[in-house]
């Protein structure tokens, strides 16, 4: 039986034969591996691009002060980003299913109808929840708006919920059974975190300064975006094209995702806020896509100007 | 006339969602292949079209064309040749004019099929659809092979990069994934492959194996599976007996919805330990599929006890403040000021304590884990708490059901003080949306307001409830809800829609009343007077109008009447009139329909325009007496009678 991390090396190996770039998580926190800017930025644009990485998602209602066999304050998704999608991607997928062990000619796998979107990032696309034998094992989603703007290349998601996965692998009921690795359980390594951002997301995250927070990254993000566009009269070297910081901006509005999230959590969002704050943080989101792939494809007299 | 040629059309997909695929069916059994019949048969993965008996060449065709008139000279002769495409002695002159005979040559149907079946693919009409490669085509999910033959060839086309062949791909896992076929094997091949074609045939494997296996017969799940798989097959799984203490329906939602499994009952009514699961795949010799599900019901089902006895802590009662933080609608404000205005109306429409209570308490489960996690069951988990938290019998069966009905099938609620809830709080959701310009439009109605407004009409009548419509509706409400009104007894309980807007002229006041009518004037109407007499009551209106008549006019003098057929009227008149007191509506109904004799005659033997002022007048009076007594259970006026133009449309 492989424990929790040969079976992610296995997986990482899988789709690194395939010519996937292995990266590492984003250092900031996010919802879901979608977020992180190897997905959500480099899915934009004309680029090809092949990517997987293990994102830790956090998601502040979830927790369950490490109580609950299956629910998480923060689980790990291996998120593989293929753009544009092979037309074997659902081969290659369930190729890597065999790859950590599960002989598919004895299990049960249906694709279900799952359609994706996130309000927050005026991302949305089309797939299939994947099955096996009755488990939800896999998120398999056919990008095709990300920032509010249509993909031209249209990438294939593919997102392992691992603990799910490898619990069914080990056979255990709880997630916290789960053998990290040898002599060493999930419980062991992640007990602490469940525990303790459960107390702060629930009931010590001071939610003024949550809100202050919130601001002031948002007014971050603001200003870098509105700089960009005005940035050719202002004459300053910094500002130019290539050289502009969209990637910090970005940044800035995950900033903001994570702290609506966890203002929700503390049960401080009102109803007349709610679709007020989803609205700020959309906005910031969508005005960052729109100028990064005006930043990747520079008009003519840009590009000479960067040159 | 040959034997004609075979076809076999297969469009090869990733996985359609099972719920769509019906409909493309029907799309394609329209397909034209050219007099032949198609057969189409789908499963999740390739839509085909088979038909015989194609021909090899469309017929040759003759196509007269019109030219210029010969008073227009040779010039326009000629230049309507060129234009053609022929020289001008191709024309010849019929009449007046210039005509050209054109031969069509029929042309061969591959190439045809060539040509239209690109167009025919991605002209399907699906709910949504999606772009995955860079010809920028559209349909439901990638199109991954196509096979398409006509006789012993390939027809060859392309559609979004993938060229057509004869070449088809079995079972995802247990099939091949390259098998060549013809017309005649195809069918078979898929079998080997581990694909059954017809969904007939799927759906009726997984019926006799999930009967065999002791599951409770569910249509809506076993279509659901048929176009999930290509090779159904059925297996029993087991839970911990323990778990039946939950309630039947959070066990039977998980099962349903959350795993689409059967479920099993030890006798009717009552849940066993068990659950049938459909897998997309031949068997499960060694038993590990059978082990997944039970493991992952076991997971949901203490997910299930978990949110059952965390919600526990709270009561219902103590969460009603909570509903200040769940949104109702962005505009509306929250649930706790839906719920104090149910509560409100519930008070108003005179609903009593228990009523009361249960309105108080309705939305109070929306911001339990259970509700939380199993959207489907609100309402429900509120009535079992409430029940289980002490709450009289009458409050907690009123919010176990305060959402029906959810469909025109689903019946609407079974206690006075559940019906009262249910009817305040869709009539709460309609006036407040309507109030804010939320109106549903065309396919929008994002917040299913037909679907309340179908719910208030459906609890309106078969509870018999005494509210008057006018009283509940006005303004653009009104209307709509009128027309849900006349759609619900034309088109659910199939009445006429002639006597469903003679009932509604009439100034019935309450829906029960509206029915009582109906079911009336739907006995009656095939009586052998009644359709005469209507047609003599649209007479009668149209004359009345004509004249102009205004009923203030001139009070209606007996002593004017004439004898003979007007004075026999006006005594079948009084006699049906005396009758009419304290009668059912049939009887009434009857009685009015009895003075038909006596109307024929006297628009057979009297002119109303007579001659004398004051006795034309008179009479318009007395018809106008007729009309207006009676049309109060019914406008005749309204009804159409055979010989009326707009019995045509």
């Amino acid at each position: 039986m492989d424990t929790f991390q040969q079976t992610l090396f296995k997986l990482k190996r899988y789709w690194d034969e395939r010519g996937a770039i292995i990266q590492e998580p984003h250092d900031v926190e996010v919802g879901a591996g979608t977020m992180a800017p190897e997905t959500f930025l480099r899915v934009l644009g004309k680029k090809p691009y092949k990517v997987a990485y293990v994102q830790p998602s956090r998601r502040a209602a979830d927790g369950r002060y490490g109580e609950n066999p299956n629910r998480l304050y923060k689980h790990q998704q291996l998120q593989v980003i293929l753009k544009p999608s092979p037309d074997d991607i659902l081969e290659q997928y369930l190729g890597s299913l065999e790859a950590i062990g599960i002989d598919l000619s004895k299990h049960d796998i249906k694709f279900e109808e799952d359609n994706w979107e996130a309000p927050t990032l005026g991302a949305w696309g089309v797939g299939w929840q994947v099955m096996l034998d009755g488990m939800e094992i896999t998120q398999f989603t056919y990008f095709q708006q990300c920032g509010g703007i249509d993909l031209v290349l249209v990438p294939a998601e593919i997102t392992y919920g691992l603990e799910r996965l490898v619990a069914f692998l080990q056979g255990v009921e709880s997630v916290y059974d789960i053998v990290w690795t040898k002599g060493v359980t999930y419980r062991d390594v992640r007990f602490q975190d469940e525990l303790q951002y459960s107390v702060y997301n629930f009931e010590m995250a001071n939610v003024d300064r949550l809100w202050r927070l919130f601001a002031e990254h948002e007014a971050e993000c603001k200003e870098l975006l509105a700089k960009y566009e005005t940035r050719e009269t202002l004459g300053n070297e910094t500002l130019q094209p290539r050289r502009y910081p969209l990637l910090a901006a970005y940044d800035q509005v995950l900033k903001c995702s994570n702290l609506f999230n966890l203002l929700d959590a503390r049960g401080a969002i009102s109803v007349t806020e709610r679709v007020g704050v989803i609205k700020r943080v959309r906005d910031l989101a969508v005005g960052t896509a729109k100028l990064w792939v005006d930043q990747q494809n520079p008009a003519p007299e840009n590009s000479k100007e960067a040159a | 006339m040959s034997s004609g040629l075979n076809f076999l059309l297969e469009i090869g997909t990733e996985e359609i969602p099972h719920w769509m695929i019906p409909s493309a069916v029907a799309q394609l059994e329209k397909l034209d292949l050219f007099g032949a019949t198609p057969q189409v048969d789908a499963t999740p993965r390739r839509l085909v079209v088979r038909a015989t008996g194609l021909p090899m060449r469309t017929a040759d065709q003759t196509l007269v064309v019109k030219g210029p008139p010969i008073t227009a000279g040779e010039k326009a002769a000629a230049g309507f040749a060129k234009k053609q495409g022929v020289d001008l002695s191709a024309m010849t002159k019929v009449g007046d004019y210039w005509e050209l005979t054109k031969n069509i040559p029929g042309r061969l149907v591959g190439e045809l099929l060539t040509e239209s079946l690109p167009a025919a693919v991605l002209g399907l009409q699906w709910p949504k659809t999606m772009f995955w490669e860079s010809t920028g085509a559209r349909f439901i999910r990638p199109i991954r092979w196509m096979v398409a033959l006509l006789g012993d060839q390939v027809v060859p086309f392309e559609i979004a990069g993938v060229k057509s062949g004869n070449v088809t791909k079995g079972h995802r896992i247990l099939g091949a994934s390259s098998i060549p076929v013809t017309f005649a094997t195809y069918e078979s091949e898929l079998r080997r492959n581990f694909v059954i074609l017809s969904s007939a045939e799927r759906r009726s494997k997984i019926q006799t194996e999930i009967t065999a296996l002791g599951a409770k017969p569910d249509a809506d799940l076993l279509e659901t599976l048929t176009f999930i798989t290509e090779y159904p097959a059925a297996i029993r799984g087991d839970f911990d007996p323990a778990y039946l203490e939950l309630p039947a329906e959070v066990l039977t939602t998980v099962m349903r919805f959350h795993q689409k499994y059967f479920s099993v009952e030890s006798a009717p009514g009552k849940l066993a330990a068990h659950f049938v699961a459909v897998m997309n795949t031949s068997g499960d010799p060694e038993g590990l599929v059978k082990k997944g599900n039970e493991r992952v019901t076991k997971a949901r089902f203490n997910d299930a006890r978990f949110f059952w006895n965390v919600d526990q802590q709270k009561k219902l009662a103590d969460r009603v403040q909570d509903l200040s933080h769940v949104t109702f609608q962005a505009k509306l404000g929250s649930y706790l000021e839906k719920t104090n205005r149910v509560v409100e109306l519930v008070k108003t429409l005179g609903g009593d304590a228990n009523a009361q209570r249960a309105a108080l308490l309705c939305k109070a489960d929306l911001p339990t884990e259970m509700v939380k996690e199993f959207t489907d069951l609100q309402g429900i988990v509120g009535g079992l708490y409430a029940k289980h938290q002490g709450e009289p019998e009458a409050v907690s069966q009123a919010i176990y059901e305060h959402y029906k009905p959810l469909s025109m099938e689903d019946s609407i609620p079974s206690t006075p003080e559940g019906q009262i809830v249910a009817l305040a709080d869709k009539l709460d959701t309609l006036r407040e949306c309507f109030r804010i310009g939320l109106v549903p439009t065309g396919s929008k109605d994002p917040f299913a307001l037909r679907r309340a407004a179908q719910g208030v009409v459906k609890i309106l009548v078969e509870a018999k409830l005494p509210y008057a419509f006018d009283s509940l509706f006005d303004g653009e409400l009104r209307a709509f809800m009128l027309d849900r009104l006349q759609h619900y007894f034309r088109e659910v309980r199939r009445y006429k829609y002639d006597e469903v807007n003679a009932v509604l002229a009439s100034g019935a006041k309450t829906l029960a009343d509206v029915e009582d009518r109906l079911i009336a004037l739907s006995a009656v109407r095939p009586t052998e007077n009644f359709e005469p007499l209507a047609a003599s009551f649209k007479r009668i209106r149209n004359i009345l109008k004509q004249a102009a008549f205004n009923p203030d006019s001139w009070l209606f003098d007996v002593k004017l009447l004439e004898a003979g057929p007007e004075w026999d009227l006006h005594q079948a008149f009084l006699k049906a009139q005396g009758d009419l007191s304290g009668k059912s509506y049939r009887e009434a109904l009857e009685a009015i329909a009895s003075i038909r004799p006596q109307v024929d005659l006297f628009f057979d033997k009297v002119l109303v325009n007579a001659q004398d002022e004051s006795v034309r007048s008179n009479r318009l009076a007395f018809l106008n007496n007729i009309l207006t007594e009676f049309s109060t259970i019914a406008d005749f006026s309204e009804i159409v009678t055979t010989g009326d133009p707009a019995n045509k449309s």
